[in-house]
């Protein structure tokens, strides 16, 4: 007979391994890329492609070379990657992927210690680098042609559109009739914009096999969402010659795939359910004040990484209901 | 009004406010301290180990000048030579100290101490210890996840992957008690460095009985009291199935090492082959040091070279010898490279990822 | 009615409740016995017997040293072969009795007929005194001596009485089949307990997956005013103490509180059956019903066994232990012990042996924290594990103490749903252990 294992209880451990969570997230992630891959052709592919490799190389040589160890969950550097080239503008040259690569992956990940340890969501993190870093290239739109032979949409996002128009001088209503911006255009995939925010549908889809497979609870994209909403039904209210509506500002831009995919990364976002709805109102709150009164037309990215830097302190204060008062 | 005045009067204003400021603060908050703290600390290692019960080495220089008498307080790693110094600047008796050193009291290596059934828990003794009595059929023994080497500050002690058990660096340990402290078994014994580090140990902690215990581990003490009887200092104690040797009264003449039927009494640091020449050499090194000398030291036969070969009845032949004298001199040689060494203390966070990657 | 559950956290783990149509069998007299003198809570019980001895079964052997103690009964009648220190299943050395079974001779006035003894004689005092006589203990897993639970302090009341019927652990079946098969002796147990206690409220609890069960004692309690039977929701640690005061009353025990700070006291169904045995049968605690389960297991078996069987014993009936077996568990998976010595014996609390393969049981390695917040959810008493873990290995006590980790129940529900397999409870229990410490020894000064 062979020796008895002995070990502490419990003697089971969840079937629900980082690696299956993870590679649930790269299901989720899945449709909305395909639709873009379908939309953007060849160059989207490249940049995916370049994302990813440059994000798993970047990982496994600071793992393997100054730590001394493997990379602990491979599948989470894959979702670093695809995000972050859902996060590119379609015309972008492969080698911004490999920047924004080293940028999430070195900086943001492997800097405050790997997998876990960071404080900002790595895709963001290389997003916003490279936004900064190159302004031009970041926000040219031009749309390559995909190999739905659909290139339709012109050169600049919905929001951009209306963010330079209201500079103008001219009613937001007005912009949005003269290029056809219902926000509605964008469910099913027909915005310019970066390479995941394409269709709308697509993205929710993703978010509904999360839901059910229980990978992330819906606080955090539902009070983002709801947030966004009330306070955009507000403003415009108040004046909808200045301030464009909430069907527009839901269904536009990269907020459903901040809100769905980038907000919800377990590392950067609280652990209980009233830090989840603090956090989600606070990502809410900043994204509209950015989009309406800030000099970028696209706030989600800098929203998030701003309610990133509270997390330590909302997991601090909102600590859970104890059993025993 | 010429701006440049108003600028003058405002800056001066200013300055002279804040450093109003300063001064009253300075005199409201001043705490007083004797400055010879400072001093003693800086005769300290610097290690901050905590070995000699205080948080630190400022803590313990603090209650070094508040004492009246050192007494007994003792620095562990700085050991004599570093009380003398303090002992001299604050005017006191330094205490008399016999440098120590840790030993791990268990010889239960895969061969001798057969596994019977794995651990999977989480890997370190306190846990392991919590659960069971180990996985090996001594519930006395090293369980060989190695806490002690995780918190040791010198280095010192290390796993040695053959024998699963801890090993100590005798060049840089500095006795500090950290790792007797981590063992949850008690397996790890403070013990005085002895004659150039000879010493004679059981090494084994097993307080079965004889046939239990034997039954564990080809290495146990079985408790059968031959060492006790064969040893004419009455150094050695036979208590709960386990003897142990007094290093005060043991006189290093290693009968007891032959006569131990499981092999579990060892000695360290005996020189390997009669030589003549010891004798030659220890003469000259014998320096009168100031070196407080440890209790031993006195009645010790100065012979290293009292062969273990050798039979019992040359040794004690030997011993009377007269070069007793001489050895006061602790030799210096082990007390200083303990102090060089204190350097590198890992970081707590260094640990963690170490304890991390253990698993 | 919606059934109950309590409100905070709880894991679903798969209830592979694999022999619960399997009727208990009398598990037949071992050749040997060694009989714990540690089989509660509290101070061991010293030895009365010496080797050379002939003892009767039902006959005291041991009798307790402390406050916190209980007595000890022989299981088997015999000769008493030694007196010794043996390794327990954990492999500490543990004061056993070992008797060598001669015959089933019986000690005088222990009723062995089957009838069910329906009338509650004696008063509060003279039951207690016969609960702890016959060496009750909580049968649930913690064995905390039943007459110390029975007897309040002075200033406190208590109101209900819960029976845990519960049995939420995966595997194990014992309690329902004990409930499917002696409603009645549970039921008069907790009336005599309830008698003890004079309390007019027993609230019997039933989890929902043990549907006879549930029948069987609703049918059992029918002509008794004041009893209830409750179906609670299929969730872990639905049984633990605190838990089941919470679901089933909504009051919650305080921290470093007991349950009768609420009114309540709870007690095991197996624990309610040793009461009706050792007051309206008086016979002492000498067998117990146990499960001995698992998926590689030929047979899987539900055995009334007498105190004292080895354990490899039990698992030679069921065929021994087959290929690629690697771990035997003393209760269930969930908060049960890993046996590391299988000629221990059995005790008032072994109420499952449990044998798992490698590929259940195995720990794989663990990863790092991914702070997903599992643990925090599934943690019933409201704690945050994964900080727990991370303070734990720093040696922070104070800011342990602080986020309560001395509430901890050590259920393990924070473990079994961590995706990065972090040894969570094996660093909390013994951070846990050290604050306790420094508790204490705050408390003395």
């Amino acid at each position: 007979m062979s020796r008895l294992i002995v070990s502490p209880s419990p003697h089971f451990q969840s079937p629900n391994t980082t690696r299956v969570l993870m590679n649930d997230v790269l299901i989720a992630l899945a449709p909305a890329t395909v639709v873009s891959l379908l939309f953007y052709g060849w160059n989207a592919l490249l940049l995916l492609a370049v994302s990813v490799v440059s994000c798993i190389l970047c990982e496994f040589v600071i793992e393997k070379y100054l730590r001394g160890r493997n990379i602990p969950s491979i599948s989470a550097t894959v979702i670093t990657g695809v995000l972050l080239a859902l996060n590119l503008p379609p015309a972008a040259p492969w080698w911004i992927a490999l920047i924004g690569s080293i940028a999430a992956i070195g900086i943001a990940k492997m800097c405050f210690g790997g997998l876990g340890q960071n404080i900002f969501n790595p895709a963001i993190f290389g997003r916003v680098f490279l936004l900064v870093s190159f302004p031009v290239i970041m926000t040219n739109w031009a749309a390559p042609a995909g190999w739905l032979g659909v290139d339709a949409f012109s050169g600049a996002t919905p929001l951009a559109q209306v963010n330079e128009g209201l500079r103008a001088g001219i009613p937001a209503s007005q912009i949005i009739a003269e290029n056809g911006l219902t926000g509605w255009q964008a469910f099913f995939g027909a915005a310019g914009g970066s390479v995941g925010e394409v269709s709308a549908l697509a993205l929710l889809i993703g978010f509904v096999y999360l839901l059910v497979r229980r990978v992330i609870k819906p606080h955090i994209p539902l009070t983002i969402l709801a947030t966004v909403a009330l306070m955009t039904t507000i403003f415009w209210l108040i004046s909808p010659d200045k301030f464009t509506g909430p069907v527009f500002n839901l269904l536009s831009g990269g907020l459903l795939l901040g809100a769905i995919f980038m907000a919800t990364d377990y590392v950067t976002s609280p652990m209980t359910n009233w830090g989840m709805v603090i956090y989600g109102v606070l990502i809410g709150v900043l994204t509209v004040l950015i989009r309406y009164f800030g000099s970028y037309p696209e706030g989600v990215s800098f929203a998030i990484l701003m309610a990133n830097m509270a997390v330590p302190l909302i997991n601090k204060y909102c600590k859970p209901k104890r059993f025993a008062a | 009004m010429n701006p440049i005045l108003i600028t003058i009067v405002t800056l001066t204003a200013i300055g002279l406010l804040v450093s109003a400021i300063l001064f009253i603060v300075a005199k409201k908050f001043k705490v007083e301290e004797d400055a010879r703290i400072d001093d003693v600390e800086a005769l300290l290692p610097g290690a901050n180990c905590g070995g000699c019960g205080c948080a630190g080495c400022r803590d313990f220089a603090t209650k070094l000048v508040s004492l009246d008498e050192l007494g007994d307080v003792q620095c562990p790693v700085g050991g004599g030579e570093t009380m003398n110094k303090i002992a001299a600047l604050l005017g006191k008796t330094a205490p008399v100290s016999a440098p120590k050193i840790a030993v791990v009291k268990c010889n239960g290596t895969c061969e001798n101490r057969p596994k019977v059934n794995d651990y999977d828990g989480f890997a370190t003794c306190k846990v392991k210890a919590s659960l069971y009595s180990g996985d090996t059929g001594c519930g006395f023994g090293c369980l060989g996840c190695g806490d002690c080497t995780r918190v040791c500050k010198f280095d010192a002690i290390s796993m040695d992957p053959a024998t699963g058990l801890p090993v100590v660096d005798e060049s840089k340990c500095t006795g500090c008690g950290a790792c007797v402290k981590a063992c949850p078994k008690g397996v790890i014994e403070l013990r005085p460095k002895g004659l150039r580090g000879m010493r004679v140990v059981v090494l084994c902690n097993n307080r079965d009985k004889g046939a239990v215990a034997r039954k564990a581990c080809q290495a146990a003490c079985i408790g059968c009291a031959k060492c006790a009887k064969v040893c004419k200092f009455e150094a050695i104690a036979v208590e709960n199935n386990l003897a142990y040797i007094d290093p005060e009264k043991c006189k290093l003449c290693t009968k007891c090492v032959d006569e131990c039927p499981t092999g579990a009494i060892h000695k360290f640091n005996f020189p390997v082959k009669k030589k003549v020449e010891p004798k030659p050499e220890a003469a000259p090194e014998v320096k009168p040091v100031e070196k407080p000398v440890e209790k031993p030291a006195p009645e010790v036969k100065p012979e290293p070279k009292p062969e273990p070969e050798v039979k019992p009845e040359p040794k004690p032949v030997e011993k009377p010898a007269p070069e007793v004298k001489p050895e006061p001199v602790e030799k210096p040689a082990p007390a200083p490279e303990p102090a060089a060494e204190p350097a590198p203390a890992p970081e707590p966070d260094d640990r963690e990822d170490v304890i991390e990657l253990d698993i | 009615m919606k059934n109950k559950t309590f409100a905070i956290g709880g894991v679903h783990p798969a209830e592979r409740k694999m022999a619960k149509d399997a009727a208990i069998e009398v598990f037949p007299l071992p050749a040997k016995v060694a009989i714990s003198m540690a089989q509660h809570l509290g101070a061991p019980a010293s030895p009365v017997v010496a080797k050379g001895d002939k003892v009767k079964v039902g006959q005291v052997i041991g009798t307790p040293t402390g406050f916190v103690s209980g007595f000890v009964h022989s299981s088997v009648s015999g000769t008493v072969t030694a007196v010794e220190p043996r390794a327990d299943l954990a492999g500490n050395k543990v004061m056993h009795v070992c008797i060598d079974v001669e015959g089933d001779e019986y000690a005088e006035g222990i009723n062995l007929s089957g009838r069910v003894e329906r009338d509650v004689k004696g008063t509060p005092e003279e039951l207690i005194e016969k609960i702890k006589a016959a060496g009750v203990v909580g049968m649930g897993g913690a064995t905390f001596p039943t007459h110390i639970k029975l007897a309040p302090p002075k200033d406190k009341k208590a109101e209900y009485l819960i029976i845990n019927g519960c049995e939420c652990e995966p595997y194990v079946t014992a309690d329902d089949r004990l409930m499917r098969e002696h409603p009645h002796e549970i039921v008069m147990g907790a009336r005599v307990m309830a008698k003890a206690l004079g309390v007019e409220t027993v609230i019997i609890a039933v989890e929902e997956n043990k549907p006879e069960a549930f029948a069987a004692l609703t049918e059992a309690t029918l002509r008794y005013i004041g009893f209830y039977v409750y179906k609670m929701k299929k969730k872990y640690p639905q049984g633990g103490e605190k838990q089941l005061i919470d679901a089933v009353t909504g009051r919650r025990v305080p921290s470093g509180g007991l349950p009768i700070d609420t009114g309540c006291v709870v007690q095991n169904v197996a624990t309610a059956y040793a009461v009706y045995q050792a007051v309206q049968k008086d016979k002492p605690l000498i067998e117990r019903v146990m499960t001995v389960t698992g998926d590689c297991l030929k047979e899987r078996k539900n055995y009334l066994v007498r105190i004292g069987t080895p354990l490899s014993a039990i698992l030679d009936s069921v065929g021994g232990l087959p290929d690629g077996a690697v771990k035997v568990i003393s209760g269930g998976p969930m908060m049960g012990k890993a046996v590391a010595n299988l000629e221990a014996t059995t005790q008032k609390g072994s109420s499952c042996l449990l044998v798992l393969t490698a590929k259940q049981t195995a720990r794989t390695p663990e990863q790092p924290c991914i702070r997903c917040g599992r643990c925090t959810q599934a943690c019933p008493m409201g704690l945050e594990p994964w900080l727990m873990n991370r303070l734990g290995r720093a040696g922070d006590t104070d800011a342990l103490e602080e986020n309560k980790i001395y509430d901890c129940i050590e259920c393990g529900c924070c473990q079994s749903t961590c995706p990065a397999h972090i040894p969570l409870l094996d660093i909390v229990r013994t951070s846990k252990a050290d604050v306790m410490k420094i508790i204490r020894s705050r408390a003395k000064k």
